[in-house]
């Protein structure tokens, strides 16, 4: 007997079809998995049921909770519904809070709104409770505090237990550890799965990781442009992977990437003892500032042709160390030299065309004012002597076929280009100018699997065509593994490990690796899958 | 909390330590002669010389600088050359009058504008959202003497209501009183009350689009008490920021609506000195302007504070 019944589920927003045919079963105490790429309608479906569509959205169909259809109730009743027999919890904890109330008032007023007969003791009561289920024992996790004075787990633990304060039957989990760290994502991931089993709830959750999917979900839903594709329990969908469209993604998951083989060292970069500090609040009027310590002592040094990863959780030091290098923040101690050249304090043109630099957002890093052809060639300012003419259409040309794209493209304002697209004109701008050094910002951290997997194989391919030298800056372990000969792991503002990329993941020697690496969700191996007696 | 309050008092201190140097050199560096200023170009030399001496111009700079600000520490603004008063009185008089008349329609202000503002948000796009943004527009564009010469024309002569103009003061009584500024409060209230509204409405539809309204929404909250518990609060920091402009100009800026209705308030005050040639009054009403200004965004930034927790934490 199924919880929550999705039935032939069409929805369009201002007349554009969103969703076609949803047809979904979720029983108590199972999880089911939907995951699909960004514009699937995952999450459109998820805000179908609990019935918070934007404006000018009409749904059709049957959505059935516990028999009763959500489609026909009036707004008061599924305002009853909602926080009482359905919760939710989003992707985005550092914004999902209201800033300017106590986390202790955010989970009371769920339990008052729909409990008229609790009075605020009460309530604080059965809140304390609640926070202290989710991890957040109010001995040490006071209910005055606000939400700014929370990382981003303990946060997204607020918004469960917001969302599971009443015991709802219906959990509905919209991205939740996406952007949070590894081994706070395998903490939230844990967390829900407890909490599931102990009420019996079932759990929609809603991700584009397949590496989540496959460890958590009892179900999979595999949707793309607003269709199911594939639907099944866990492992006969991993294991058969019927669609084509599962197969590409699965296949997209566990890309690897052709790296060609990196020449003999010759010393390219070579960071010393950097340090870079920057002051924190005065604890009263007349104290000095004390500094805040964000690189503390980091020394490594990159060769020509090689393809060094960095990883670390939010909050190491690695943008800062970025940063740094990039010569945008002064440093406080150490050196930087570029080809035996400093360029610890200030970088003059000449050697500040040698680093170029590509950002994770593919829609924040581009003025939509200017036209591709102007965008790409804005690192000819570094130049001495930048070319004119035909001879600077053709450096835009040559650029745009580089990165895969057509010369007639330079013509085109950035809205016109997906967000791989945009993705692929940052290399072009990064590469105009040919650059010995290449920073990748997490670079690919926001794109689709499968828009990843060719950017990866686009600098694969441009490193056999350009012998590319790159930093690659990631939380994403996996892709670390696939683009890089080296990796340093970076902890608390220290390089805590610095290895052979296949080394390091191999057999890590310093716990602090290896508890990242226990602590990434992992695709499970397919012939072992295939290999098993169903 | 302490070390925010401190440091906001120190600078406070500094902003009028700096407004009173600037405000003393512009009297300073104007070419020519304040006294022969004052006195027009056909004055008698000997006239000149003893302006001279009663302004104390025969001193030094430094000397005079600080024997100005420590009167006005210590009440003592000087006395005026026209009217031969004292700057103080003359200005504690007209404030009798700018103070609750500038109080009164910011007080008018906020309640026309959060409402419309609020109601405007919450009906996005639908004609009542139309209307009001009509409505504001109207309000910041017709100049706000018109709106006083058509107060007056309904109100007062059409149906008798209200006085045209005057002010008896307020020994007649508090509802005496209130009734004689209500008009020319209205009149300063609505082109504020225009604005405040459209900034009470784009403060909340940003607020609207946060994630956190979602989550309210998730809770079970309905759209109206997730807007009331969670967007007005958010919503306040821009709003506050224009009330606390807005005050600081009421208190001077409502010379034209003085004029309409007859009003001794600190504009006319003001005006009256500057064609007189009144140095010593234009210097005193004008430090006691910036004092009001400075105290006035002081008060802002503690209800910021009041507000937010996040401005608490990082003071």
């Amino acid at each position: 007997m199924s919880l929550l019944e999705i039935r032939n589920l069409h929805l369009t927003i201002h007349g554009t079809p969103v969703l076609s045919g949803i047809d979904l079963d979720i029983a108590p105490g199972e999880i089911l998995a939907v995951t699909g790429e960004s514009g699937s309608g995952k999450s459109m479906t998820a805000f179908s049921v609990m019935q918070l569509l934007p404006q000018g959205a009409r749904a059709s169909g049957a959505i059935r909770l516990d028999g009763q259809d959500l489609l026909s109730l009036s707004e008061t009743q599924l305002c009853d519904l909602r926080g009482r027999a359905m919760g939710m919890v989003f992707q985005e904890p550092m914004t999902a809070l209201n800033p300017v109330q106590s986390i202790g008032q955010q989970v009371m007023e769920t339990i008052r709104i729909h409990d008229r007969s609790a009075d605020a003791q009460a309530a604080r009561a059965r809140a304390h409770d609640v926070l202290t289920r989710v991890g957040l024992p109010p001995e040490r996790f006071p209910l005055g505090r606000y939400p700014h004075e929370l990382s981003g787990g303990q946060r997204q633990r607020v918004v469960i237990a917001m969302a599971i304060a009443l015991r709802p039957r219906l959990l509905i989990a919209d991205e939740p550890t996406t952007a949070l760290d590894v081994t706070t994502q395998a903490q939230i991931l844990e967390l829900l799965k407890r909490l599931v089993a102990e009420d019996g709830m079932a759990l929609m959750m809603i991700t584009h990781d397949l590496a989540v999917v496959a460890d958590l979900a009892d179900h999979i839903a595999v949707m793309r442009n607003g269709e199911v594709v594939e639907t099944g329990p866990t492992r006969t969908v991993l294991r058969d992977q019927t669609h084509p469209y599962t197969r590409m993604l699965f296949a997209a998951s566990r890309h690897a990437v052709d790296l060609p083989e990196a020449p003999p060292p010759v010393p390219l970069l070579k960071v010393t003892d950097l340090r870079r500090s920057y002051p924190g609040a005065r604890p009263h009027p007349f104290a000095p500032r004390p500094r805040i310590e964000a690189v503390r002592g980091v020394s490594f040094a990159l060769h020509r042709g090689e393809r060094l990863g960095l990883v670390g959780e939010s909050g190491c030091g690695k943008s800062t160390l970025t940063r740094a290098i990039l010569g945008l923040d002064p440093v406080q101690g150490g050196s930087i030299h570029l080809n035996g050249d400093s360029i610890t304090q200030h970088v003059p043109h000449a050697l500040r065309r040698q680093i170029q630099v590509v950002f994770q957002d593919p829609f924040g890093s581009f003025n939509p004012r200017h036209r591709v052809d102007r965008l790409i060639t804005e690192p000819f300012h570094l130049l001495d002597d930048p070319p004119k003419g035909a001879a600077r259409r053709n450096a835009v040309a040559d650029a745009l076929d580089a990165v895969g794209l057509k010369p007639d493209d330079a013509m085109r304002y950035i809205h016109e280009f997906s967000g791989g697209q945009r993705q692929r004109i940052a290399i072009a701008r990064a590469l105009i100018i040919r650059p010995q050094l290449i920073v990748f910002d997490e670079a690919v951290s926001a794109l689709d699997v499968s828009v990843r997997a060719r950017i990866l194989d686009l600098i694969a391919d441009l490193c056999r065509a350009h012998g590319l030298t790159y930093l690659f800056i990631s939380h994403d372990l996996s892709v670390v593994r696939s683009v890089t000969d080296r990796v340093l792991v970076m902890q608390a503002g220290q390089i805590v490990e610095d290895g052979a990329t296949d080394h390091v993941f191999a057999a890590p020697r310093h716990p602090y690796t290896q508890t990242l690496i226990d602590a990434a969700p992992v695709l499970p191996d397919l012939p072992a899958l295939r290999n098993e007696t169903p | 909390m302490g070390t925010y309050l401190l440091r906001r008092v120190l600078s406070l201190v500094v902003s009028l330590a700096l407004a009173s140097v600037v405000i003393f050199a512009v009297v300073e560096i104007a070419p020519g002669d304040p006294a022969r200023f004052m006195l027009g170009v056909n004055a008698q030399p000997d006239t000149v010389a003893a302006l001279r001496a009663e302004l104390g111009l025969d001193q030094g700079k430094v000397a005079r600088y600080l024997a100005w600000v420590g009167g006005m520490l210590s009440g003592d603004f000087g006395t005026s050359y026209t009217y031969r008063t004292p700057v103080a009185q003359m200005v504690a008089d007209r404030l009798q009058v700018s103070l609750p008349l500038a109080g009164y329609a910011l007080v008018l202000s906020v309640l026309i504008a959060l409402p419309a503002g609020i109601y405007a948000a919450a009906r996005r796009g639908r004609p009542g959202d139309v209307a009001v943004m009509g409505a504001t527009q109207l309000g910041i564009a017709i100049p706000n003497f018109w709106f006083a010469m058509m107060l007056v024309l309904i109100f007062a002569i059409r149906l008798r209501w209200f006085n045209a103009g005057g002010f008896a003061g307020w020994d007649a009584g508090l509802w005496a009183g209130l009734h004689a500024l209500t008009l020319p409060a209205i009149a300063l209230a609505l082109p504020q009350a225009a604005i405040l509204a459209r900034v009470m409405r784009s403060a909340l539809l940003d607020v609207l689009g946060e994630d956190f309204m979602r989550t309210a929404r998730a809770k079970g909250l309905t759209r109206g008490q997730a807007l009331r518990r969670h967007g007005l609060r958010n919503a306040l920091i821009p709003v506050l920021t224009i009330i606390g402009l807005q005050f600081s100009f009421l208190l001077a800026g409502g010379i034209i609506i003085e004029q309409v209705f007859y009003l001794p308030g600190l504009g006319r005050l003001i005006f009256q000195a500057i064609s007189a040639r009144d140095l010593i009054v234009v210097e005193s009403v004008v430090m006691l302007l910036v004092f009001a200004v400075i105290v006035v965004n002081f008060a802002v930034d503690l209800a910021y504070v009041a507000v937010d927790p996040r401005l608490r934490a990082r003071s």
